[in-house]
């Protein structure tokens, strides 16, 4: 037994190294691209982290979204500011004019300030708290599903959820509001890539609706799911295919709107006829959720999608 | 210790193998061909070996049918990206290493 102690204790060590390592390459690295590919694997080792800590959802968020879906977003900007080649001249103007040391300090000093705090108050902490675990145990049959952790996310905090369904939307507003889709010319995906989109995307859609399902159980719901739709929508924007005209204006704009559209719907509706926000009645606490976790799904999915795509997309009527 | 807990350490500890060999090929070898070659071989025979390890030991057939599963999406993701990155290799002009 002592054995396998040591073992798992080396492997925590060896993991918090690597993050340690990982992190500050990515951030001193000069290279971008190199700084990109670090954060993927920083992601990666999160989520391997998050697995030793025993949150399979959270390692799940993190290797989707946080590695995956992120690490595409970064590539994809990347190949935008390349494309520009402002970069280029902005590091030359950055290494004719060194930053002071003083300010390039500061920041420093205030996060050690920070650091210091945080360790202080994780130290001082009860080392065997039971947080909240008992109390949403204790609830859970009220909460229409039997994993606890969606339970907390979708029923008791489920406002958390509310404000994350909007804040993407927000970011993906922001992008827009920043210029339309740069349609660069594409070179035929070929033969390789189009096989794999082709095998790809039905199985990705499936996993997804999988995640979905699982979400009342087991780890899983509807971020998780969200993000696999959203990799099925990026590989297909790889591979060359682009949403017909006719469903960028009005359809595309729905999709974008329901998950944060249901929800706000379902709080109001909730607090008419509960008195609470998000307070469902525990009969049907299960369905609701569940509908409210397929529209957000979606949503998501087309959010994190067209933020790859990285702009409005343009009307074909201006050439 | 029974006779699947040998099998599957001595399937996992050969997987293992292959990852270090790929590892080592990958950063060794001289042009992005040949690490591919390492790569992909690390990927597609050193999970395989896994895969059959952690499936002599899963309880129900649904989950070495996951197992499975997990491998070959693995081998079509490494196949597929290999071929990508090789191809622009090739298209961007980046030379055959020769001796």
């Amino acid at each position: 037994m002592a054995t396998v102690t040591l073992l798992a204790w080396l492997l925590d060590s060896l993991l918090g190294l690597g993050l340690l390592w990982l992190g500050w390459r990515a951030l001193t690295c000069a290279d971008l691209f190199k700084a990109i590919v670090l954060f993927i694997a920083f992601g990666l080792l999160i989520a391997l982290a998050w697995v030793r800590l025993d949150a399979p959802d959270v390692a799940l968020a993190e290797a989707a979204i946080g590695a995956g879906l992120t690490g595409a977003l970064l590539l994809a900007a990347l190949a935008r500011l390349t494309s520009i080649e402002t970069d280029k001249v902005a590091t030359e103007q950055a290494e004719a004019t060194p930053p002071k040391r003083l300010a390039s300090w500061f920041p420093a000093i205030i996060m050690l300030f920070f650091t210091a705090g945080l360790g202080y108050t994780l130290l001082s902490l009860s080392p065997y708290a039971a947080g909240l675990a008992p109390e949403v145990a204790a609830n859970l049959d009220s909460s229409g599903v039997i994993n606890p952790v969606t339970a907390v996310l979708l029923n008791f905090r489920g406002y958390d959820t509310l404000l994350e369904v909007v804040v993407l939307l927000l970011a993906l507003l922001g992008v827009w509001s920043i210029g339309g889709a740069i349609e660069s010319r594409q070179d035929r995906p070929g033969p390789v890539l189009d096989l794999l989109t082709r095998l790809l995307t039905p199985l990705l859609i499936l996993v997804a609706a999988y995640l979905l399902w699982v979400g009342a159980h087991a780890p899983g719901g509807a971020f998780q799911a969200g993000s696999v739709l959203a990799a099925a929508g990026v590989l297909l924007l790889l591979g060359g295919w682009r949403l017909p005209p006719k469903l960028t204006a009005l359809s595309l704009r729905l999709a974008l709107v329901a998950g944060p559209g249901a929800f706000i719907a379902m709080a109001a509706f909730t607090l008419l006829m509960q008195g609470q926000l998000l307070e469902f009645p525990p009969a049907q606490a299960g369905m609701l959720i569940l509908v409210l976790e397929t529209v957000a799904t979606f949503s998501i999915g087309t959010t994190l999608t067209a933020l790859f795509l990285g702009g409005r997309p343009q009307h074909k009527e201006k050439p | 210790m029974g006779l699947t807990d040998l099998l599957s350490a001595a399937l996992l500890i050969f997987g293992g193998f292959f990852f270090l060999a790929g590892t080592l090929g990958l950063l060794r070898f001289p042009d992005v061909y040949t690490r591919l070659h390492a790569l992909t071989k690390a990927d597609n025979v050193g999970l395989g070996l896994m895969v059959i390890g952690l499936a002599v030991q899963a309880e129900s057939l649904a989950a070495v049918s996951k197992l499975i599963l997990i491998w070959l999406l693995v081998l079509l993701a490494g196949a597929s990206v290999a071929n990508l990155i090789a191809n622009k290799a090739l298209q961007k002009g980046v030379r055959r290493w020769q001796r």
